[in-house]
């Protein structure tokens, strides 16, 4: 009877495609806006969360997210090397700065400064330059993106200067970053030399990052280091979480992406649902044709579920399809949506809504049937 | 308790034919307290096998209620019927729908066909419902169409056929499973005269199988002509038990 159901659901093309659209509108706006969320959320710590090869970080026991940073004395590098269980630990500057072209025209960048011996923090993805030219004075490393957003239109090029704190920065490289939050362009310099492009303040130094020695896990090193010195000192992913959590809390963009993503399921679950009740009620001759034949309500119950699996199915696959689609068109034609994919959680948790979905339009018209008389069928 | 309305005593070659459906003390009501109707009163009739047996009477005089109670889609308030020696009151649940579908076949005034299937598929159905494969089924179904006049017509939908055409495609999908009883409501009320007299002609011949009991619902008077047997309804009662003489063709003006 499962073909049966097919072919009932199918040949009703109106309906189908109607139920169908409601499923892939909300799978597609749920999938499209928790996929964003979750991009916009994570970039929070960016592009500092690209320094994975740190596990702990230690910063001002006040600190409560990676963009109000609270510097800590110089000394404290020292300090922290001290701590028994640590293999080792280097400085890492992270700022705002204003880089201005030659023309006039400037750009608010994030300013990285990574360790001068070790190039802790440095860019993983070089596309142009040598990172060893970070040594050379006045230079600097500039993210594609800023590129691209302080000199748009014009090719990718090497030795192009920026000025700073009034002081003249030569791009030695052009590499990528993960975008950051505020899509401003993100320039890396050693840690020295990033410290001559601010407003010279007596504390400069933003973070100490370092990794614990073989058997010392970064949760005890972390501790330790609390209790010697007094900083906040985190692990990587509190400290990524840390400024996600920040952001959640303080700001409304869980409350805005969350409204949209509820009109989503409300949207799908109304159209889908109504649709698929009224292809249901319409057919309710029908299957009270087939009661009176002897199809029993277990065989029913498992025609309209199959039914509402395929355009749940059939309507999960659209509505991802197009998601994926419009982060493949705008992640290469938008630089600021550069990055944003649907991650598997979202993909899991949309399947589960839709299976919600599904259900309550599947509830709703298996009452009918399952409550049909088959003696309805005699009444013309 | 009132005495059964019997079947006819003997068919034309002087043989008793064997009672299909017995209906004792048959009773309906819907509603309760102050809206409780009574259909039904006390219904006794025994109809048997080999003859098509017309159901008649003014609307609303239980003609629908009885024959659902008959197939076993109703249940009666008060007394029992008695398919082909099985009680129905045996019969609950899922038994009942498996006897019903091994053993009943319907043709609904409306045709009822699936708009989305064929003329085959359609009456492939009931095989569908017995769990045959499909590919026999639809070949089965195609073998019953042949015998009713539409093996051109096949591969046809519902709405590419006439309306006489889809009675008939419906009346192969009552038959294609070969059950005991056919239980036909207004299977003409929806057809032209040539189109009826067409449908009562393959009932009429269908009928004719010793182990099968065809009943027909009809207040069309152009199709008693047919009946073997015709057992008039009023009021929740059977009133008359006839034998019809011939009359006027259905196809006559």
């Amino acid at each position: 009877m499962n073909w049966v159901a097919w072919k009932m659901l199918n040949g009703d093309t109106a309906k189908y495609l109607g139920a169908v659209f409601g499923v892939a509108f909300g799978v597609l706006l749920i999938t499209q806006q928790a996929s964003i969320f979750v991009g916009l959320m994570s970039r929070t710590a960016n592009p500092l969360r690209d320094v994975r090869e740190a596990s702990v970080w230690v910063t001002d026991r006040h600190q409560q997210n990676a963009d109000e940073i609270e510097p800590i004395s110089d000394g404290a590098l020292y300090r922290i090397r001290g701590v028994e269980g640590m293999d080792w630990a280097v400085r890492l500057y992270k700022g705002v700065a204003r880089g201005r072209r030659p023309d006039g025209i400037f750009r608010q960048v994030i300013l990285l400064g990574v360790d001068d011996h070790t190039f802790v923090g440095a860019p993983r993805t070089i596309l142009m330059g040598d990172l060893a030219d970070l040594r050379r004075p006045s230079a600097v490393f500039i993210d594609k993106a800023g590129h691209e957003s302080l000199w748009p239109g014009e090719p990718l090029r090497l030795g192009r200067e920026i000025e700073m704190n009034e002081r003249r920065a030569v791009i030695v490289g052009i590499c990528e970053t993960s975008a950051p939050f505020q899509s401003f362009p993100v320039v890396v310099a050693t840690y020295s030399q990033a410290t001559q492009f601010i407003a010279r303040e007596r504390k400069q130094l933003s973070f100490v990052v370092g990794a614990p020695v073989a058997g010392v896990t970064p949760a005890e090193a972390c501790r330790r280091i609390k209790a010697a010195t007094g900083f906040e000192a985190l692990t990587y992913d509190q400290f990524v979480w840390q400024t996600i959590n920040y952001y959640m809390a303080n700001t409304g963009i869980p409350v805005n992406f969350g409204i949209t993503i509820v009109l989503g399921f409300i949207v799908g679950a109304a159209i889908a649902g109504q649709t698929f009740y009224l292809f249901t009620l319409e057919n309710l001759r029908h299957f009270g044709a087939l009661k009176a034949m002897g199809v029993n309500n277990r065989r029913l119950i498992g025609m309209v579920l199959l039914q509402a699996a395929i355009i749940g199915a059939v309507g999960y696959s659209l509505g991802v399809g197009m998601a994926v689609s419009f982060f493949e068109v705008t992640g290469r034609v938008l630089p600021d949506l550069r990055g944003i994919n649907i991650p598997w959680q979202v993909a899991v948790g949309t399947a589960g809504v839709v299976i919600a979905i599904i259900t309550v339009a599947s509830l709703m018209s298996l009452r009918r049937v399952l409550l049909l008389e088959p003696a309805v069928v005699f009444r013309g | 308790m009132p005495t059964p309305v019997q079947t006819p005593a003997s068919d034309s070659r002087g043989q008793s034919p064997a009672v299909g459906v017995a209906c004792r003390g048959v009773e309906k009501e819907f509603g309760s307290g102050e809206t409780r109707t009574r259909v039904l009163h006390g219904i006794d009739v025994d109809i048997g096998c080999g003859a098509l047996t017309l159901l008649v009477g003014p609307s609303g005089c239980g003609k629908t209620t009885l024959i659902s109670i008959i197939a076993g889609l109703l249940d009666p308030t008060a007394g029992d019927v008695t398919l082909f020696g099985t009680p129905q009151s045996r019969l609950r649940g899922n038994r009942l729908v498996d006897f019903r579908a091994r053993n009943v076949g319907f043709v609904f005034q409306q045709y009822n066909l699936l708009p989305s299937l064929t003329a085959a598929e359609n009456v492939a159905v009931p095989l569908l419902v017995a769990r045959q494969p499909r590919k026999r089924a639809i070949e089965r179904a195609g073998g019953v169409l042949e015998a009713v006049g539409l093996g051109s017509r096949l591969k046809a939908f519902p709405n590419q056929l006439s309306g006489g055409q889809q009675q008939r495609v419906a009346i192969a999908r009552a038959l294609v499973h070969e059950p005991r009883l056919l239980v036909c409501d207004e299977p003409t009320a929806a057809l032209d005269s040539q189109s009826g007299q067409t449908v009562m002609d393959l009932l009429k011949s269908v009928a004719v199988h010793p182990d099968r009991t065809v009943i027909v619902v009809t207040h069309d008077s152009r199709v008693l002509q047919f009946g073997d047997r015709l057992l008039e309804m009023a009021d929740g009662r059977i009133v008359h038990d006839t034998i019809p003489r011939p009359s006027i063709p259905l196809s006559s003006p």
